[in-house]
């Protein structure tokens, strides 16, 4: 019986201090934030979207191939001689032309993988969150700066460079071969003659 | 006729008013207890048309029947639930210039009208042809049955004291202020045992009322909705306010009972039908207070526990308590 | 209906299906009941609702590093911790030496991570048993560390921030002040949560003298971490094989005591989760006070990394038990395979030992008490 006492003051004891603790919340403030009116500070380095300054990047296909999902896209075409594309900012020589350059942010999973091999830290990710979309194919960004007829050119020209080049070792690869066979024809004439001189020493004597 | 009407119309009013108010409260309360805000945004400010909003959501949603439900029982449940809590209404002394019907045996037909609670939440849970449903409509049928018993027998320690059934007459009892020479004459302050018998009746009309720790039928983490489950739209609105109103009435019950009614507690200072309205209300809605206070705080108890609080502990203190007040009228 | 007629007692039986949409058990966790009125007579688990070939995945990796992402993603909820394991592996595979600094970084936020696993493990069981209130008050002191780890890391769930003998990034300047001022006001948290739920009478009564797992049985179903030890067995990989720097640190392993029910019930599991927090807290005042100030925090090693042929298993403590990570090296520069032993796999394998005969209430009690991470099942 008395332990039956003991045992109900308990539990109403343990619910007043119970109550007592939510009241005392009751009248604290609240810490949460009202969303589109109040927007919280993210740190400096939040990984929250991918950002490429295309500026600055030299088409090394570094961060496509760290990527565990595969959710960066790099095409890019090699500058003819005539064109310079000068210099990145870190002082790297740009050599390719980059026809595409596509991160599908929905592939994407933040590990920051892609950020670290860059060698003129020209991907990186910047703390900005809000860029839902109605249509997953609006979560790939484009960051190629080049217009389609600037691509198309660009392929061309670096087609027709590939061509000439092409060709150019083709013509040197067949006046090598032009020359070899000349010289082996010589080569042969040369024992000829000289078997033949031989022949006719031998059957002088 | 037109009395009828008007009499009808009264404490429909009263419940849909407070039911809005009320829904709305306890998502603000809930919010302030962990630190939020609650609704915000629906009508400016604090957000307090967030429950005329969600009551024209669930307007237009689309009434789902389950196909293999029992179509009848399955849309008769919530009126029938709403119905038994409105009619109890009839009863409740508002103030002291209106009461839905002047009847002799005022406590008598309120708890037996609840009682038809029981019978629509086991429809409900049945109809639903659902297992989690079966099972949550099964738990609140033993509760509800089980914990009618200390309810209706503090309400007899009330009566006993009062002398009456009729709940216009027991608030009348208690006007006054001459207890201890400052208190107001509420019954609670009247006798010792009083006191036991409201702890007794409040814990009673929690787990009447499914509320937290006793909210085992609609206990969302195991029965994932209880009775509710398969219910959407209009008819699972008809259901939140036909507990609402339970809560209600049974707060309206206690202050009546226990607190002295639409007695104000000074005196004749703010004294009036239309005070003595305020002070009803007020004195109901604070221990709809305690309610959401106590929800917003404990888990809850399981079925086989909730079974024994009642049975090995409730039901004999309040049959002893019965007793014991009995006594003190007696020697005193 | 399906009903089932039971051999032993000839009553009724109800098959009923919990989950895979269910608001208690704890993801996408099927479990299928049988019920006699309410009382359960066999419990059958389902899982691979959330299979992800982690492991097929890593060997499909080309690199050893960028498998570390991926094993973010088998706990979720402790995420460092998983990471933490991986990287060792890979150390003591390679043989390779990690800086001071490193260690203690390391040390720091996978101990921070494990009071933001067991903050939210507690939570979530206070909530299958109805209490509300304290799982988002546990929340907000979890944001908090969720904020000093995205200001570290840059990420909030899933970091990617252990790397093969190093870090991904230095700690900000601002790294101890802000670890240092969360220890000081988290302690009296931990006091608040005893009030408003540990000590709760109400909370006593549902989780004491259920789903007691008695040691002989824990160790016949090889639990471990804090299932374990809330039986009463003092068993800590931090301490009983100890690695990164473990063994510099002064802490306790508690252990459940059976104080207000049978040794091994549910509040016992709970408790320990409770007093490992505030261990957890120590450790971190020390790892603080000794961390060096300055030093680098990647060791030098060769970009790509090529182990020699051979297989290592490597345990480490999560907040969830023993996760072990075992790797076959083929020479590629990919693992040729890996192996995680989950403890959540292991402790689910519980289920149906620890809770025959309760009823369903409990069942939910039960589940929050092993705490899984469905995730981490299944992966």
């Amino acid at each position: 019986m008395l332990n039956a006492v003991k045992q109900s003051w308990l539990t109403f004891k343990s619910i007043f201090t119970g109550m007592g603790v939510t009241i005392r919340h009751f009248f604290g403030p609240s810490v949460t934030l009202r969303y589109p009116e109040e927007r919280m500070e993210l740190p400096k380095g939040a990984r929250a979207r991918l950002f490429v300054n295309i500026d600055d990047c030299i088409g090394c296909n570094l961060c496509a191939r760290a990527c565990p999902v595969n959710c960066i896209d790099i095409e890019t075409v090699a500058a003819t001689k005539d064109v310079d594309l000068g210099k990145t900012s870190t002082g790297n020589p740009k050599r390719f032309w980059l026809t595409r350059f596509d991160i599908d942010m929905a592939k994407c999973m933040y590990c920051d993988l892609c950020v670290h091999p860059c060698p003129t830290n020209c991907i990186y990710m910047v703390p900005e969150y809000e860029y839902s979309e109605y249509d997953r194919s609006n979560l790939v960004y484009h960051f190629s700066n080049l217009e389609p007829e600037m691509v198309a050119e660009v392929k061309e020209k670096a087609e027709q460079e590939a061509e000439q080049k092409k060709r150019e070792r083709e013509e040197m690869m067949r006046k090598k071969a032009e020359e070899k066979a000349k010289k082996e024809l010589e080569e042969k004439k040369k024992a000829d003659e000289e078997a033949t001189k031989n022949e006719k020493e031998n059957g002088g004597e | 006729m037109a009395a009828i009407l008007i009499h009808a119309a009264i404490p429909l009013t009263i419940i849909l008013v407070y039911a809005l108010v009320a829904i709305w409260g306890e998502r603000k309360i809930a919010g302030f207890i962990q630190d939020r805000l609650g609704p915000m945004r629906v009508g400016g400010w604090h957000g307090w048309a967030q429950s005329i909003a969600d009551l024209l959501k669930l307007i237009q949603k689309e009434d789902i029947i389950p196909t293999n439900a029992s179509r009848f029982l399955f849309k008769f449940a919530p009126f029938m639930m709403f119905a038994a809590s409105y009619a109890a209404f009839a009863v409740i002394p508002f103030s002291s210039a209106y009461i839905g019907s002047m009847i002799n045996i005022g406590v008598f037909y309120l708890l037996a009208v609840t009682s038809i609670l029981t019978l629509s939440v086991i429809m409900a849970g049945w109809a639903s042809n659902n297992k989690w449903s079966l099972l949550g409509g099964m738990r609140s049928a033993a509760q509800m049955v089980s914990y009618e018993v200390p309810t209706i027998a503090t309400v007899l320690t009330v009566v006993l004291v009062a002398g009456s059934l009729n709940l216009m007459t027991v608030t009348e009892m208690q006007a006054g202020n001459d207890t201890l020479g400052f208190l107001p004459n509420w019954l609670i302050f009247q006798n010792p045992f009083l006191i036991v018998a409201f702890i007794i009746f409040f814990i009673s009309i929690l787990a009447e009322s499914h509320r937290v720790p006793f909210d085992l039928p609609e206990s969302e983490s195991e029965l994932v909705g209880g009775y509710q489950t398969e219910y959407s739209g209009m008819r699972w609105a008809m259901f939140m306010l036909a507990e609402y109103a339970d809560m209600l009435l049974l707060s309206l019950l206690g202050a009546t009972l226990f607190f002295g009614g639409w007695n104000s507690p000074f005196g004749d200072f703010m004294g009036g039908p239309a005070w003595g309205f305020f002070w009803f209300m007020l004195k109901g809605l604070l221990l709809v207070f305690v309610m959401m206070w106590i929800r917003w705080t404990l888990p809850r108890y399981r079925v086989d526990q909730l079974m024994h609080i009642c049975w090995n502990i409730l039901i004999p203190l309040s049959f002893i308590n019965l007793v014991l007040t009995a006594l003190w009228e007696v020697i005193f | 209906m399906i009903e089932v007629i039971s051999k032993e007692t000839g009553n009724k039986e109800m098959v009923i299906n919990m989950g895979p949409q269910h608001p208690s058990t704890h993801g996408v966790l099927r479990l299928e009941l049988v019920l006699d009125g309410e009382i359960i007579t066999k419990v059958r688990p389902h899982i691979g609702y959330l299979h992800r070939c982690f492991e097929k995945y890593a060997e499909q990796m080309d690199d050893y590093a960028k498998v570390i992402p991926y094993t973010d993603r088998m706990d979720y909820v402790s995420a460092i911790n998983q990471e933490h394991g991986y990287v060792i592996a890979l150390e003591r595979m390679l043989e390779l030496e990690v800086p001071e600094r490193v260690e203690y970084i390391r040390v720091i936020m996978a101990e921070l991570q494990r009071i933001a696993s067991h903050l939210l493990g507690i939570g979530a069981f206070g909530l299958d048993l109805g209490a509300f209130s304290p799982f988002l008050y546990l929340f907000t002191e979890r944001e908090k560390i969720l904020d000093i780890f995205e200001k570290v890391t840059g990420a909030r769930l899933l970091y990617n921030y252990f790397a093969v003998a190093g870090l991904m990034r230095d700690v900000h300047p601002e790294f101890k002040t802000d670890t240092a001022e969360f220890v000081k006001t988290f302690r009296p948290k931990i006091k608040e949560l005893n009030d408003l739920l540990s000590y709760n009478k109400i909370f006593i009564q549902r989780t004491a003298n259920i789903g007691v797992l008695p040691e002989k049985v824990a160790f016949n179903y090889a639990a471990s971490g804090p299932v374990l030890r809330g039986s009463g067995v003092k068993w800590d990989l931090r301490k009983n094989d100890p690695y990164s720097i473990y063994d510099r640190f002064e802490f306790d392993i508690p252990v459940g005591t059976g104080e207000v029910g049978t040794l091994g019930d549910c509040w016992d599991r709970y408790m320990v989760r409770v007093k490992e927090m505030e261990q957890s807290l120590r450790i971190i005042e020390q790892a603080l006070d000794g961390m060096p100030d300055e030093g680098d925090v990647m060791a030098a090693i060769p970009k790509r990394i090529r182990a020699k042929e051979g297989e290592i298993y490597v345990r480490t403590e999560s907040p969830r038990g023993e996760l072990g990570y075992y790797i076959v090296s083929d020479k590629s520069a990919s693992p040729f395979r890996v192996k995680a032993r989950a403890p959540s796999f292991v402790h689910l394998s519980l289920l149906p030992a620890i809770s025959r005969g309760s009823l369903i209430a409990d069942m939910v009690a039960i589940v929050g008490s092993i705490d899984i991470v469905l995730g981490e099942v299944d992966r």
